[in-house]
């Protein structure tokens, strides 16, 4: 039963993609002649004018030129003219960088938060000031500081990565269940290897959820932070097509964002299933 | 003579409502018990039962007195004393070789992996387990997984067994036949253990000395019992044996009403030297004279 509930499933999905590809291109596709000029001047015009047709790019035109991104996604013809790869490969790296500094210090202070209550209460409310913040509104701050636009991306990117993280492992190791923490007091088990054998485990799909949070919210960041940033990346591209009045590039990398943060969440969903436990 | 384990004057109290006022669980708490001894707490919920409890286990202080084991005062938990937990507390991320291996390495952190192993499972078989040393907690029934909870606690070998409500979350033939085997295994091993229950046949088959707690808050040690039944009883005619009614009604009758009334009916009462008592034994409580009979009824009715 649940094979044949996954078949139509994946035709269901199918079906909507054809409606919604078909709904484009009608709704995008020429109309014919729209008026009648000087073919000298209508050549001038464009096919808005001549043919009626619509300034939104078809889902053809959109398939072809994806085409060739793929086909090439490496080339570098200058600084504003780059292969979708190496754009996407400066955002993945920008967000991987940010992101483990985020690790390296959200899980263990999440740690030391989640064990000590006292510091748990004292630190809440900077917790609680500091999260609702727009990354982007740490950008001027940063850049006047570090004063270097790559850093400051980076930056940004730890700012909005770390609270997720940080919330999720404090609450996780506060919640480790006492019974366990009691095994481990009654066999005299020290600080060190009770963190590392009964509370790490224990808190660990708590801990990996808040990853998996934290590495969407990078990876939404990313893209407004490279359009203020610029040079590089994904979110810098997206700008420069939209300033190039390519709206087919645009479509082309909103579309690259969506599959790269989706397989961001599906490695983290994995990991967060290979450390639950069932009980 | 010396007694191995001595609570003596042990209270635990917590803070109350408004400031300087406290909640007192239990009071002046004097007992003990000799080395290869089976006691067992009997009492309502909120007498304090598994605070005793922890406080031999060391998790807990109590707020006055003190309690020795082996002529040592316990501060903080030991390896000494093992605690079985009333729901069985197994690591579920662990199988159960993990689990009773975990212990292990607790206790000798320098032996290698494969002897922590092999003493893992030679303990992992003593329960019936035999096979099963690489399955999950999940995939273990509750027995089971009690059965666990119980190897893991004797692997450390410790000078004391501790069993907060081992059975009370096991179905009634899973518990027979834990109950069987902790008797077994304690006897054989001459294992001085300690336990609460709220099932009176479960003190009777496995006590040697059952304590009686007055309701809380405000508990205190009531009665001891000395239980009468011969050291080779077996659970199946337990109940056929002379003196089994005369000890069963005595302790129903403590929890249904005495335990109630008990410090105004003997406002003379010395904690620190309970009656002991032996019901069923000539010249012991008036009850068993009533024959086991007319106890029946009346324990029917309880």
């Amino acid at each position: 039963m649940t094979a044949s509930l996954n078949v139509r499933a994946v035709l269901l999905s199918a079906v909507i993609l054809i409606v919604f590809l078909a709904c484009w291109h009608f709704a995008t596709r020429g109309t014919g002649v729209a008026a009648t000029m000087d073919p000298e001047y209508a050549k001038l015009m464009g096919g808005q004018v001549t043919q009626g047709a619509s300034a939104m790019p078809g889902p053809l035109e959109v398939g072809k030129q994806l085409w060739k991104h793929l086909a090439n996604p490496f080339y570098d013809n200058g600084p504003n003219d780059k292969g979708l790869g190496i754009q996407l490969a400066y955002s993945i790296g920008r967000v991987l960088l940010g992101y483990s500094l985020a690790v390296i210090v959200a899980i263990p202070l999440g740690f030391i938060i989640g064990m000590s209550p006292l510091i748990s209460r004292a630190v809440d409310p900077f917790i609680q000031v500091l999260k609702p913040i727009s990354p982007l509104a740490w950008m001027p701050l940063a850049l006047y500081t570090i004063k270097d636009s790559a850093t400051s991306a980076i930056f940004v990117i730890f700012i909005c990565a770390i609270w997720p993280m940080l919330i999720n492992t404090a609450f996780g190791v506060a919640s480790v269940r006492k019974e366990w923490v009691n095994v481990a007091r009654t066999l005299e088990v020290g600080p060190i290897r009770r963190a590392f054998t009964v509370i790490l485990p224990a808190a660990a799909p708590t801990i990996l959820t808040g990853m998996r949070i934290s590495i969407g919210i990078a990876w939404l960041v990313i893209v407004a932070a490279e359009m203020l940033v610029g040079g590089t990346g994904i979110g810098y591209f997206v700008w420069n097509e939209w300033n190039n009045l390519s709206i087919t590039n645009v479509i082309i990398a909103i579309l690259m964002i969506g599959v790269i943060g989706m397989i961001f969440d599906q490695i983290l969903g994995r990991a967060t299933r290979l450390v639950t436990f069932p009980e | 003579m010396t007694k191995f384990i001595s609570i003596e004057g042990i209270a635990r109290r917590y803070p109350g409502k408004s400031a300087g006022d406290t909640t007192t669980i239990f009071e002046d708490l004097w007992l003990s018990l000799d080395r290869g001894e089976f006691g067992c707490i009997i009492g309502h919920s909120g007498c304090g039962k598994t605070t005793v409890l922890n406080i031999l286990a060391g998790l807990d202080a109590p707020s006055e007195g003190a309690v020795i084991v082996d002529g040592k005062e316990v501060v903080g938990t030991s390896l000494d004393r093992a605690v079985i937990f009333q729901s069985h507390a197994l690591l579920p991320w662990r199988t159960v070789l993990g689990n009773v291996s975990f212990a292990v390495k607790s206790k000798w952190p320098s032996w290698s992996s494969a002897k922590i192993a092999e003493h893992a499972r030679k303990f992992i078989e003593l329960v019936g387990l035999a096979g099963s040393e690489h399955k999950r907690p999940s995939e273990l029934s509750g027995g089971m997984k009690q059965r666990v909870g119980i190897a893991r606690a004797l692997s450390i070998t410790p000078k004391m067994l501790l069993m907060d409500e081992p059975f009370s979350a096991l179905d009634a033939l899973t518990r027979g036949t834990l109950q069987d085997e902790v008797r077994r295994i304690c006897l054989e091993t001459g294992q001085t253990s300690f336990m609460i229950t709220h099932d009176v046949d479960e003190a009777i088959f496995l006590a040697d000395k059952i304590f009686l707690m007055t309701n809380g808050p405000g508990a205190v040690l009531a009665e001891i019992i000395q239980n009468p039944l011969p050291k080779e009883r077996s659970r199946i005619d337990l109940h056929k044996h002379p003196h089994y009614y005369p000890v069963r009604n005595h302790i129903v009758d403590f929890l249904v009403t005495r335990s109630r009334t008990f410090l105004t009916t003997n406002p003379a009462h010395d904690t620190r030297d309970v009656p002991v008592i032996s019901p069923g034994q000539p010249g012991q409580a008036p009850d068993e004279d009533e024959g086991p009979a007319i106890r029946l009824v009346a324990n029917a009715r309880s």
